[in-house]
């Protein structure tokens, strides 16, 4: 099959969920409850909602994620052709992965990588 | 209308040639879309709740436990018996929650998962969508999911949700990287990103045997990062219930719930699938060098059942994985990958691309 027919999935998708989720709207008793609609909190009564400010510890990882999540991008392509262009390309890419390397070595170093 | 078990490839063909002496162009395109689509959503759900009921026998099995037995032979109803409860379950918003947001979390995880299984090769002309940057549009496609989940923590408003979305986000990004250097090794060493060709090149061997030890390890990273990919113990930190709950679908319930737990189990199965074509040779049966009347007889099994046989195997050892190793530390998960996955891998990918250059594959 071509590739428009990728939104074939989508679409399955869309209706995989809809229509269990329109079917259990209509199947399902109801009740009002105030209690019920409050977030879960192990019993104790809910303080404030959640939506404060919080500390996303794993920033750096995800500045060092970036780096190398860009570099599998151009690594593929790269992949792909190694058997035919041979030589050079082996040579390009362990300079590529050497700067790299000394780019993981620096965040390393500098404990980037280290959970706070 | 030829009929083959072993090549499905004469037989679509025959559907299509049939389709298009009785209709339009256009509509043979429409009822061929219409077929397929009845096929995945079956196979979707049925497999789900297969991997759900498969799980607690393992489970079972490995606690000393019946599991579910009651409900049909061996209990293999019991996941059905489960679904019908779950659709008749309300359907709840917690107040104070973003309602849009909260609804559309199911959607993107289930379309996420659904797409890439879409790509796989299940056996010899029995792929949906052979695309010639297969691999690649599979790990693009499957990140999305994390989109999803992040989606469900932060619109429930609640403290438990937030906090497994966020580590889960920390993990996702974390053991992508992993994913995909491993499955580069193969595609140097197949020279191509298309899942067909990558099957095919394996023919006379596969991967995991081929590539010496380069490859062997590629496979135990992709296992390890696979499993930390789909968020399964023991790396379930985002849904970890000892501390959270049930983490990021804490507050879900009913059938929106239900899709969560089916986009996990899938997003395994996807995961032993990949594993299967990529390393341990996809639908090809297993060849020993000369033996001839030994590779014959494999040759007999056909290949549908070669593909699901490999895939239920490594099923069962990213189950195993679950309920033997106690759960890591948010911490330890992260320096396992940042300080050993990732610079083995990028020294075995240079390795790998020596071999491939020497030719000193099989």
């Amino acid at each position: 099959m071509s590739s428009e027919s990728l939104i074939l999935f989508f679409i399955l998708g869309l209706v995989l969920v809809g229509g269990a989720v329109v079917f259990s709207t209509f199947a399902a008793p109801k009740s009002w409850n105030a209690a019920k609609f409050q977030p879960y909190e192990c019993g104790i009564p809910v303080k404030d909602g959640a939506w404060t400010q919080f500390n996303v510890g794993y920033y750096l990882f995800a500045i060092v994620y970036l780096v190398f999540d860009v570099e599998i991008v151009f690594i593929y392509p790269w992949g792909a052709v190694m058997k035919e262009v041979g030589m050079s390309a082996f040579i390009e890419i362990v300079i590529f992965f050497v700067i790299l390397g000394l780019g993981l070595a620096y965040a390393w170093k500098k404990k980037a990588l280290k959970w706070v | 209308m030829k009929f083959s078990i072993y090549d499905f490839s004469s037989f679509t063909q025959s559907i299509h040639e049939l389709l298009t002496g009785v209709m339009s162009p256009t509509w043979v395109f429409i009822t061929e879309l219409a077929i397929v689509g009845l096929i995945f959503l079956l196979f979707y759900a049925v497999l789900g709740l297969f991997l759900v009921y498969l799980e607690r026998r393992v489970c079972a099995f490995i606690q000393n436990r019946l599991g579910p037995n009651r409900v049909g032979p061996q209990g293999i109803f019991q996941t059905i018996a489960d679904l019908i409860k779950l659709l008749f379950k309300e359907l709840f918003v917690v107040k104070n929650a973003d309602k849009f947001l909260f609804n559309l979390a199911p959607f993107v995880v289930i379309i996420a998962s659904l797409m890439a299984i879409g790509a796989l090769p299940y056996a010899k002309g029995l792929q949906a969508l052979d695309f010639n940057i297969g691999l690649f549009y599979i790990i693009a496609v499957t990140s999305l999911g994390v989109v999803g989940i992040l989606l469900a923590g932060w619109s429930s408003n609640s403290k438990y949700s937030l906090l497994g979305a966020m580590r889960s986000g920390a993990q996702i990004i974390s053991y992508e990287l992993s994913v995909g250097l491993s499955l580069l090794a193969i595609i140097i060493f197949a020279g191509s990103m298309q899942l067909s060709v990558i099957v095919e090149s394996q023919a006379n061997g596969w991967w995991i045997f081929k590539g010496h030890i380069p490859a062997f390890i590629a496979f135990v990273i992709f296992l390890i990062a696979a499993t930390a990919e789909t968020n399964r113990g023991p790396f379930d930190l985002a849904e970890a219930e000892s501390e959270l709950t049930a983490g990021f679908h804490t507050e879900y319930t009913g059938i929106r719930f239900a899709f969560f737990f089916l986009a996990e189990y899938m997003n395994m199965f996807l995961a032993a699938a990949l594993a299967t074509t990529v390393f341990l040779g996809g639908w090809m049966p297993l060849h020993f060098g000369n033996f001839e009347t030994f590779n014959r007889i494999m040759d007999f099994v056909p290949p549908i059942v070669w593909f699901f046989g490999k895939t239920f195997v490594v099923i069962y050892i990213i189950m195993l994985f679950k309920w033997t190793f106690p759960r890591l530390r948010i911490d330890q998960l992260l320096t396992l990958e940042w300080k050993y996955l990732l610079p083995i891998n990028l020294v075995n990918i240079v390795l790998i691309a020596f071999l491939v250059l020497m030719g000193w594959h099989f």
